[in-house]
């Protein structure tokens, strides 16, 4: 039997979760205006004073999009759990790591770079600089895949599991705390006009961590799960 | 050729089964019976490599599942209770995607031929959320013709099927057991496939 | 053994309470308050130390399989949350007439939090899968991934503590007078036991609870009656 490269399986699975996202797109629009909401709602919670509100922007974009990705991730798994598909995938004949690793990817084209387009609109929203903006945008870059792969083995650990997504929340968020503090730091540096590079790459650190192990430890998971 | 060998399983503190020994060889044809709860679709699951079991182990020509991993899995195609197919998607999709994750590169051509065998002719680019259940569990079984795995392990692929759909299933077991494959299912209806003597395991 | 633990605890919190609040002397600094060091240094250590331990335990029964590191490591989880707030709860006391607030954000305290946070989760992924072979090594899992994460929470939290405030609030370098040493030790001693009897205790009601199909264990039910 001829396999398949593992880019040829990658892109497969990429392609078919990419497909389904874009037939069921209701679910995509509502993480991104869930993002939104929790965004503006911070002016009306702590009043409209421009400078606040630029000091407080990053972070509350970065605790924003932390949440909106915690929303998402029950999507991750689950439907493929209650079709069956999931098991099916366990018995491909190539590394399941590849596989997960294709559907994180997938998953955070359709609910993390959109959250990424988004949020130089919320950014001009608190009145923050180009420059700020510009970096805003290379951190959500690097962090969210970051997030998605996190959030991915807490998806796979609550997989069926009644509370799963409260329960997701509480296992991932204290995980994903260093991406965050680098985030909005990354954009605070700016503001503050001190070094941005060593955020960043602490970032692209995180995220080259992320790459190489949560693939592998979010397979592990699943078969767990699947038990 | 498949042995298993005092393999033991327990759901929870539940002890399903202990101690089942049997052996499959090519051509072969093995039921699997016993009551609801009784553990088949359990040694189902347990032959497929998701279920560690307590004692025992499974050989796959002389060696354990275990450790061959990959290479088993290219042998085996397993239907469960749920079909695996994409509500989203329309059959062919479903099929093409499935196909090619086992690493078999299909043209759209065999995998029309093979809706059509299972007679879902005109039904191949619906979406499969429009298809009944006797038509979605045929979509299902579409995919054992387009695999070529040696050993078929069915969890109650007669379920939603109709009288014609059922004939259909015994011709292609029947084929299958001609080219040397091996077949293990359950069922609790009747399922006789000519010229070949049924094997029955009896779980209780 | 669980009796001979429980003792030597009691034995070792009556006397480590009492060099803590008798024999050792007045801080010229903080005057009586920097007696809570006593309860708090060592709820703290071990919380982090407890969590390492789980986190080895739930590693072993992940790989080898076996049941007992398992149970023991869902055993510690409690254990190590109780202490990691009741550490949070006397630095906030001890926090108070010291730097004038409750809480502060300094890095150890966050990590402290964050930590609380991490058994939290262990334990709720634990209780919340039935099949408790499933639940040992998902937590386990958790908790592997945990221990990873948790050195690059710390430095990350502070990390980002020095950018906020500049230098946190610390104990300046005062040496600690020989009556001060010996009470903090003889707690750690103490807060240690009590955490082995603890751990002895849930371990035992575990393994009851999981084998109460087990022949042995009708058997002592037969003995105790």
């Amino acid at each position: 039997m001829n396999k398949l490269s593992l880019i040829g399986l990658l892109s497969i699975m990429i392609r078919r979760d990419l497909v389904l996202a874009m037939r069921r797109r209701a679910d995509v629009v509502t993480t991104l205006i869930f993002f939104v909401i929790v965004v503006s709602l911070f002016p009306l919670g702590v009043g409209p004073e421009a400078d606040m509100l630029r000091n407080m922007a990053p972070g509350v974009i970065w605790v924003a999009a932390l949440l909106a990705s915690m929303l998402s991730l029950g999507r991750l798994f689950s439907a493929d759990h209650l079709d069956g598909t999931l098991e099916q995938m366990l018995l491909v004949p190539q590394s399941l790591s590849v596989l997960v690793l294709a559907k994180i990817l997938a998953h955070w084209m359709v609910s993390g770079l959109p959250l990424v387009i988004m949020a130089p609109v919320l950014g001009l929203q608190f009145d923050m600089t180009a420059q700020s903006i510009g970096v805003l945008i290379i951190a959500l870059l690097l962090g969210t895949p970051t997030l998605s792969m996190i959030g991915a083995v807490g998806a796979a650990l609550t997989l069926g599991l009644r509370g799963g997504g409260a329960l997701v929340s509480l296992l991932v968020l204290p995980l994903c705390i260093p991406v965050l503090i680098f985030g909005a730091g990354a954009v605070e540096a700016v503001i503050s006009g001190t070094s941005v590079s060593s955020h960043l790459s602490l970032l692209g650190a995180l995220l080259v961590m992320a790459l190489a192990f949560t693939p592998w430890v979010t397979a592990l998971a699943l078969r767990i799960s699947m038990e | 050729m498949l042995e298993i060998s005092n393999l033991a399983c327990s759901r929870g503190d539940h002890l399903l089964f202990s101690g089942l020994n049997f052996s499959l060889s090519p051509g072969e044809l093995l039921q699997v019976q016993g009551a609801n709860g009784s553990g088949k679709t359990s040694l189902l699951r347990t032959l497929c490599g998701f279920i560690m079991p307590d004692t025992g182990e499974i050989l796959w020509h002389g060696q354990n599942i275990r450790e061959l991993g990959d290479q088993f899995y290219a042998e085996i195609i397993y239907l469960g209770h749920l079909n695996a197919i994409k509500d989203e998607l329309n059959a062919l999709e479903n099929l093409r995607i499935g196909a090619g994750l086992a690493g078999c590169k299909m043209d759209d051509k065999q995998v029309i031929a093979a809706l059509r065998r299972l007679g879902l002719r005109g039904r191949e680019t619906l979406p499969v959320k429009v298809l009944s259940q006797g038509q979605r569990r045929r979509v299902a079984l579409a995919r054992l013709l387009l695999s070529n795995a040696s050993l078929w392990i069915l969890d109650e692929p007669l379920t939603a099927l109709d009288v014609g759909a059922v004939e259909l299933m015994q011709e292609l077991i029947s084929e299958h057991l001609v080219n040397n494959g091996m077949v293990i299912y359950t069922t609790h209806q009747p399922l006789e496939v000519v010229g070949v003597a049924t094997r029955r395991l009896a779980l209780t | 053994m669980v009796p001979w633990f429980a003792c030597s605890a009691a034995i070792m919190f009556v006397a480590g309470l009492y060099i803590s609040f008798f024999v050792a002397p007045t801080d010229v600094q903080q005057s009586e308050a920097y007696r809570i060091m006593f309860i708090h240094v060592p709820v703290s250590i071990l919380s982090m130390f407890i969590y390492l331990v789980m986190a080895g335990y739930a590693a072993l029964g992940l790989i080898f399989n076996t049941r007992l590191s398992s149970m023991m490591a869902s055993a510690l989880a409690p254990t190590g949350a109780l202490l990691a707030f009741l550490s949070l709860w006397t630095g906030a006391l001890w926090g108070k007439p010291m730097w004038g607030a409750w809480w502060v954000w300094d890095a150890r305290l966050t990590s402290e939090l964050i930590l609380l946070f991490l058994y939290l989760g262990f334990i709720a992924l634990h209780a919340s899968i039935d099949d408790p072979r499933r639940a040992d090594r998902a937590s386990a899992l958790l908790a592997i991934l945990g221990s990873v994460n948790v050195p690059i929470i710390y430095f990350s939290v502070q990390w980002w503590n020095t950018l906020h405030q500049g230098a946190s609030v610390k104990l300046t370098g005062t040496s600690m007078h020989v009556a001060m040493q010996q009470g903090m030790y003889t707690m750690m001693l103490a807060v240690w036991l009590y955490a082995i009897t603890i751990s002895l205790i849930r371990v035992r009601s575990i393994i009851l609870e999981r084998e109460s199909k087990a022949q042995w264990v009708s058997e002592l039910m037969e003995i105790k009656r």
